[in-house]
């Protein structure tokens, strides 16, 4: 991995034999050419290629562990028509961005829309660097360029059979003048793209190279551990560092606003200080916010009056009075945190020259310039922005990038001096941008056959866009993401209302995997017991409510077969349903779950159905489907954000457990792609999940589960 | 000054005794390969070998592993990729791949003692947490390892 420096000098990160990173500066470069070494030419923004014919190609988007790193390499890698052998893939520059007037397009990485938002102009991109190259080499042979293809990073002169290698042609390529057209491949003729080649990022990162923040290693830099103020909102009263700063290799105490930091030689000896601080909060008012003051905070939400609506259709309230049978029930979550294996990191480096070099895991490399820049006080061309592979995201390092400001304003503390900020695992937990906690009433009708005639949804729920976008509120002040589920429910139902009462306390949310997933589980559960009054089968009763050509029918039929819906079971093993569709795509589950006479629950298989529309890598689109399934386990069985005095109750894995090996049930995801549109994968198969495993709790005691984690809920016999 | 044995190759540290084992390797003797992820021994992230056994690095006081051989990530292979490398990038083990140069070592250590471990082995031993959920290839890429019958053919590219 080749990581640009800045405008004026580049640093290469190589894995020496010690693990260390080897320094190689150079000066000047001209442009972003030399990024890829001085013998690559590019032959647009996206592609390099070396004259032995190895290709870079350039990626906008973060790498987490979703594998759009390489999927976006393969659909260029497609179109350019060259050896996948010899593709090679870096970051582009989120400073050359800014000087390039954005050239690669958005860096955001979330929504699971790395390749779906891109897949064109990337695209685009191959295949107009390969009519480059096809133009140049016919005019070195003097011959019309139609009368020459490419294929493999070979073009052909079909008349005579001469040929010449891309790495020949590229720098005479890159003078032609693009393309004003190309025609993309019809995926069904890929050969590249649609195979689950092996991903590029992996071979790194089992060698243990340092690809992450946490690696990054500078000549002279020290290290920085935080304690931000654990009431949020509050800010340091007074502060006595003492004792911290009579410690061995402590180098700086800073004090901001709301966080004090402890900059030493070694971040054990900076962590170790930092427990020395004698810190004084003022908790802004917030210290005696608990969950109960939280849950009547979102109850008073679904009682208030002249809520906006975020669907009306029909006349729920006479759908309502006319049914035969009304179902009524009231759902709830909890906060969750995001927990990523890497904690928050940023390193920064404010140079001598008054240039600001930044390296951190980033899920929006853009954001994280912008919140650097205005940070240091820098105009966004004196600052770069290194962007490593994160480790995990799941949403938490996109919109906030605190630790981004944190770690720059640390740096300015420590002018010439690189210092890495990473949190403590306790910081981490007890500092999020969580998972809103939400609360749901839902309230049904049912006509004499067991037909859904209306449907009133009443939500409750934080806004994460009120904080973290707010221009993205609609008109009426309704985030979509709290009431996704509810406000493009596929089912036929005549007469809908669906209510948003946000309620905003002073908890931090954000992006968690699938923002807004909790009503998918919410709705899949509700309609389970919709069934169950209608005395019907969970998934023909689904079925009969999806009209032909839904693709949420699709998914639903293909999970029912390869679940075997209907089928034997063994003893004691009893199933659950659901399906719902986001980010792009449609999935549904099957859940398989047994529970014990003590109450314990287990999830023996997952049988997951995905319609994406396209597959680009279907192996790492397995992995994500795999990923979604203990991401979500964790979060039914035990996980739980808990507030007391205003601050977070959880601090490590002890009392935010994640799943081990042991716990993991067997997954079978079934990739069902029917063309013509471009979903994600790194999030649609968790919203079936849940409600697919607590249908199966019901199936297996008889009990509904409203409310999660299933810790609280017992589940014994009787 | 404290002497240690790292990856075969000696090394001397001026560090306080009682710092955990992760740091001197982290940030004193620059091998990164060797993750923070809990601090308490929860996660694993940090998982060496000292002498052959899987140790987790984050609460092992380094004085602990004065005159004992540590083998990180970086030292696992005598060279190029050892086996275990080689079945995590063809199962295509990890995602984010935080966790897995500390699931790696675990994994390494388990083979060491059960060359065929069971499910059962791996249950017990395979304590780490991956926030990914890489589980299912783990235990894929363990059983394939072991060349236990019912270890799935691995994936073709």
């Amino acid at each position: 991995m080749t990581i640009a420096l800045s405008r004026r000098g580049f640093l290469k990160v190589s894995a020496a034999l010690s693990g260390g990173l080897a320094l190689e500066f150079s000066f000047p470069a001209a442009s972003a050419v030399a990024a890829a070494g001085a013998a690559a030419t590019e032959v647009n923004a996206w592609i390099l290629i070396h004259p032995d014919d190895r290709v870079v190609i350039r990626i906008a988007r973060s790498e987490m562990g979703q594998g759009s790193y390489t999927a976006l390499a393969q659909l260029v890698a497609e179109e350019l028509d060259c050896d996948w052998a010899k593709v090679s893939a870096e970051f582009a520059s989120p400073n050359e961005s800014v000087r390039r007037h954005r050239v690669w397009g958005s860096m955001s990485t979330g929504g699971s829309q790395g390749v779906r938002s891109s897949q064109d102009y990337v695209r685009r991109a191959g295949a107009s660097a390969r009519e480059m190259l096809v133009a140049a080499a016919a005019q070195r042979w003097k011959v019309p360029a139609a009368e020459c293809a490419a294929t493999r990073g070979i073009v052909t002169h079909g008349p005579t059979g001469r040929k010449l290698r891309y790495g020949e042609v590229a720098a005479a390529a890159a003078k032609l003048a693009p393309p004003t057209s190309v025609r993309l491949r019809d995926p069904a003729d890929w050969k590249i793209a649609g195979r689950p080649l092996h991903r590029l990022d992996i071979p790194d990162k089992v060698r243990g190279k340092p690809v992450f923040a946490v690696d990054v290693s500078l000549p002279g830099m020290l290290h920085a551990s935080i304690a931000q103020c654990p009431v949020f909102g509050g800010r340091v009263a007074n502060l006595d560092a003492g004792a911290a700063l009579a410690m061995r290799g402590v180098k700086k105490v800073v004090r901001e606003e709301g966080f004090v930091a402890v900059v030493a030689d070694n971040w054990w000896r900076a962590n170790e200080a930092l427990k020395r601080l004698k810190i004084e909060w003022d908790d802004a008012g917030n210290g005696r916010v608990d969950n109960a003051t939280i849950a009547t905070m979102l109850r008073e939400g679904l009682g208030a009056a002249k809520l906006p609506q975020a669907r009306s259709m029909g006349d729920v309230q006479a759908g309502l009075a006319a049914a035969a049978k009304v179902v009524e029930a009231e759902y709830e979550s909890p906060y969750l945190n995001h927990a990523t294996m890497e904690p928050m990191t940023c390193a920064a480096w404010l140079k001598p020259d008054g240039f600001l070099d930044v390296w951190t895991s980033t899920q929006n490399a853009e954001s994280s310039l912008a919140v650097a820049a205005e940070t240091a006080g820098l105009p966004l061309e004196k600052v770069e922005v290194h962007k490593m592979m994160l480790g995990g995201g799941f949403g938490r390092r996109g919109g906030p990038q605190d630790f981004v400001r944190q770690g720059v304003a640390i740096a300015k503390a420590m002018p010439g001096v690189p210092v890495k900020l990473m949190w403590s695992r306790e910081e981490d937990m007890q500092h999020g941008f969580y998972r809103p906690a939400s609360v749901v009433r839902m309230k049904a009708g049912l006509d004499a056959d067991g037909s859904v005639t209306a449907m009133h949804t009443t939500i409750a729920c934080p806004s994460i866009l009120k904080v973290l976008m707010p221009n993205s509120l609609n008109r009426e002040g309704i985030d979509f993401t709290a009431v996704r589920s509810f406000s493009d429910m596929p089912y036929a139902v005549a007469n809908q209302q669906v209510d948003y009462a946000m309620r905003n306390g002073h908890v931090p949310v954000g992006f968690w995997r699938a923002p807004g997933q909790q009503n998918a589980y919410y709705r899949e559960c509700f309609v389970d017991e919709l069934a169950t009054a209608a005395g019907k089968d969970p998934v023909a009763f689904r079925l009969a409510m999806l009209k032909d050509g839904d693709k949420n029918r699709g998914v639903l039929e293909a999970v029912a077969k390869a679940a075997g819906w209907g089928g034997a079971l063994p003893a004691g093993v009893h199933r659950g349903v659901a399906v719902a569709d986001g980010f792009g795509s449609y999935a549904a589950a099957v859940a398989e779950v047994s529970v014990s006479a003590a109450g314990e629950p287990r999830v023996h298989r997952i049988v997951l159905a995905i319609d994406s529309g396209y597959v680009v890598n279907p192996d790492t689109c397995r992995a994500q489907a795999e990923s979604n399934v203990v991401f979500g386990l964790g979060s039914i069985l035990y996980q739980e954000i808990n507030v007391k005095d205003g601050r977070i109750v959880e601090s490590n894995f002890h009392d935010f457990p994640l799943p081990r090996i042991a716990e993991m049930p067997k997954v079978e995801t079934v990739l069902v792609p029917t063309g013509g549109f471009w979903g994600g994968h790194g999030e649609p198969a968790i919203l079936p999940l849940t409600p697919a495993v607590c249908n199966a709790i019901f199936a297996a005691t008889g009990k509904r589960i409203r409310s999660l984690p299933l810790k609280h809920h017992d589940l014994r016999a009787g | 000054m404290l002497k240690l044995t790292v990856n075969g190759r000696s090394r001397t540290v001026d560090v306080e005794p009682d710092m955990p084992l992760l740091w001197v390797l982290r940030d004193e003797l620059d091998l990164p390969g060797t993750k923070y992820g809990c601090g308490v021994s929860l996660c694993g992230a940090c998982t060496v070998h000292v002498d052959g056994e899987p140790v987790r690095s984050c609460t092992l006081p380094v004085s602990a592993a004065v005159g004992k051989k540590i083998v990180t990530i970086e030292g696992l292979a005598d060279k190029g990729l050892h086996r275990i490398q080689k079945a995590w990038i063809e199962h295509e083990v990890p995602q984010c791949g935080y966790c897995q140069t500390g699931m790696m070592m675990s994994a390494a250590a388990l083979l060491a003692k059960h060359p065929q471990p069971t499910d059962a082995d791996i249950d017990a031993t395979m304590t780490n947490l991956c926030r990914c959920g890489t589980y299912a290839r783990v235990r894929t890429a363990i059983h394939a390892l072991a060349g236990n019958a019912a270890a799935p053919a691995a994936k073709k590219a």
